[in-house]
């Protein structure tokens, strides 16, 4: 077990080493994500209670085309030096590649919502900064994030793979994103958990599904 | 231990779709062998040396490799596999050394055996500079080096001498023999017939998706090769 842990770290170490040296994927997400939440800002214009209602769904517009481009290069990289090969030749279970790339995936996601987060409080003027909220922002994540990997393998073979996974993945994380929007609209409005603590509860329950059903296709999604 | 067959491949068959790349192939490779596999551009070499690697599922067939039956047993049979393909394998904005530390986590070997193969690949002065800087005789150097990074008893190689000069070849194939001097069990593909020869002790011509002729290399001449080559095309009908 501690030889399967010490594998995903080596993954999800080589991605950040590569990232930090080329710094390809993440300026692109963050310059992105910055833009959409700038450009929503001056475009919509909104009053206070338009604001409140719009604003989570701007916000997690912004994560979740951000994250897309994030996952389209993730394993793109992998497969066009021919290193995906690499990583299948390797004496450790398959799983493992999906979870350093998943949690690659996922901790790229977070440090571009770590800088966006600030700049979407000072435009929006909603405070970010509650535990709650926070937690619903990681759990949005874990989820699109599994099942964004999962996909991205999947189309990564394909000629057209940058236009295949945003149509794969979006009907797909369709549960995460309105639960994700309801909870964070929630926190937003002040509005008593547990009116909206069941969308909580979805979100909770997507991440574990999806995480299993990753671990168990994710051999047969690699095969040629 | 020499006499002991270590690739054992029965009727072998692949298909993608309609396309069927291999049929019925029988193959054979004892300890310690170093096997060069010739033959023409879709011939089946790379997608035979792929089965062998555990990356392709075959269609139908066995596949027995170091007592491990393919592809039930691939985790296990990964760790005594060391493959070189077409393309490097290798991260370009990771030094060398970068490269093999993060294999050799994968693989669980430690930082000296790391140290030991910069020092068999030649590229202790090139080992903290980026990937990307390297030539490309120096990459398939250090393709080599991750291959055999875990001490695997069998080295697959897909077309190693690829995009070579003729100096950066000639140092490979130093590297290749000394490899294989370590009692690994080679199969090579290639298509230059006497660098492969110079290299194997058994040539074996694949074609239409099996194995057309089989030849030890022993004392065979740059045109007793040539001539080996055309028959077997053309009685397996590949030519």
């Amino acid at each position: 077990m501690r030889s399967y842990f010490k594998a995903v770290g080596a993954v999800i170490w080589k991605d950040f080493r590569a990232e930090w040296r080329s710094r390809e994927n993440l300026s692109a997400m963050l310059v992105f994500a910055l833009l959409v939440i700038l450009i929503f800002n001056f475009a919509l214009e909104l009053d206070l209670d338009t604001r409140a209602s719009l604003s989570a769904g701007v916000l997690w517009t912004t994560f979740i085309f951000a994250g897309t481009i994030g996952l389209n290069r993730s394993l793109a990289v992998e497969k066009d030096r021919g290193c995906l090969d690499g990583l299948l030749l390797a004496p450790v279970d398959r799983s493992v590649i999906y979870f350093g790339k998943a949690v690659g995936n996922l901790l790229f996601m977070v440090v571009v919502e770590a800088i966006v987060l600030p700049v979407f409080s000072f435009l929006y003027g909603f405070n970010v900064f509650q535990p709650g909220f926070l937690g619903v922002v990681i759990l949005g994540s874990i989820g699109y994030t599994a099942v964004g990997t999962l996909l991205s393998t999947m189309v990564v073979q394909a000629r057209t793979r940058d236009i295949l996974l945003p149509i794969l993945l979006f009907p797909l994380t369709l549960p995460v994103v309105i639960a994700a929007v309801k909870a964070s609209q929630g926190f937003f409005q002040n509005t008593p958990l547990a009116e909206f603590s069941v969308w909580i509860n979805i979100l909770v329950a997507y991440d574990l599904v999806f995480i299993a059903v990753a671990m168990m296709v994710f051999d047969y999604v690699l095969e040629d | 231990m020499e006499n002991k067959t270590v690739i054992q491949v029965n009727n072998l068959e692949k298909r993608y779709g309609p396309l069927t790349v291999l049929q019925g192939l029988d193959f054979e490779v004892k300890a310690g062998e170093f096997v060069a596999l010739l033959g023409p551009n879709g011939a089946g070499k790379t997608t035979l040396l792929r089965i062998l690697a555990t990356l392709s599922r075959p269609t139908s067939g066995q596949v027995r490799i170091a007592s491990c039956q393919l592809p039930q047993a691939g985790t296990a049979l990964r760790a005594h596999l060391g493959v070189v393909s077409h393309q490097p394998l290798l991260y370009g904005d990771l030094t060398g050394e970068e490269n093999l530390r993060f294999y050799g986590k994968l693989y669980s070997i430690g930082k000296e055996r790391i140290q030991e193969v910069l020092a068999l690949i030649g590229l202790v002065n090139r080992k903290d500079d980026l990937v990307r800087t390297y030539s490309r005789g120096m990459q398939q150097r250090l393709t080599i080096g991750r291959a055999i990074l875990h001490n695997p008893s069998i080295l697959l190689l897909d077309e190693p001498h690829s995009g070579l000069d003729q100096e950066a070849g000639e140092t490979l194939d130093l590297v290749l023999r000394e490899v294989a001097l370590e009692g690994r069990t080679v199969v090579m593909t290639s298509h230059d017939l006497v660098r492969a020869a110079g290299l194997a002790s058994r040539v074996d011509l694949l074609s239409r998706g099996r194995i057309a002729a089989s030849t030890s290399t022993g004392d065979m001449g740059p045109n007793e090769l040539v001539a080996f080559y055309r028959a077997g095309l053309r009685d397996g009908g590949g030519a």
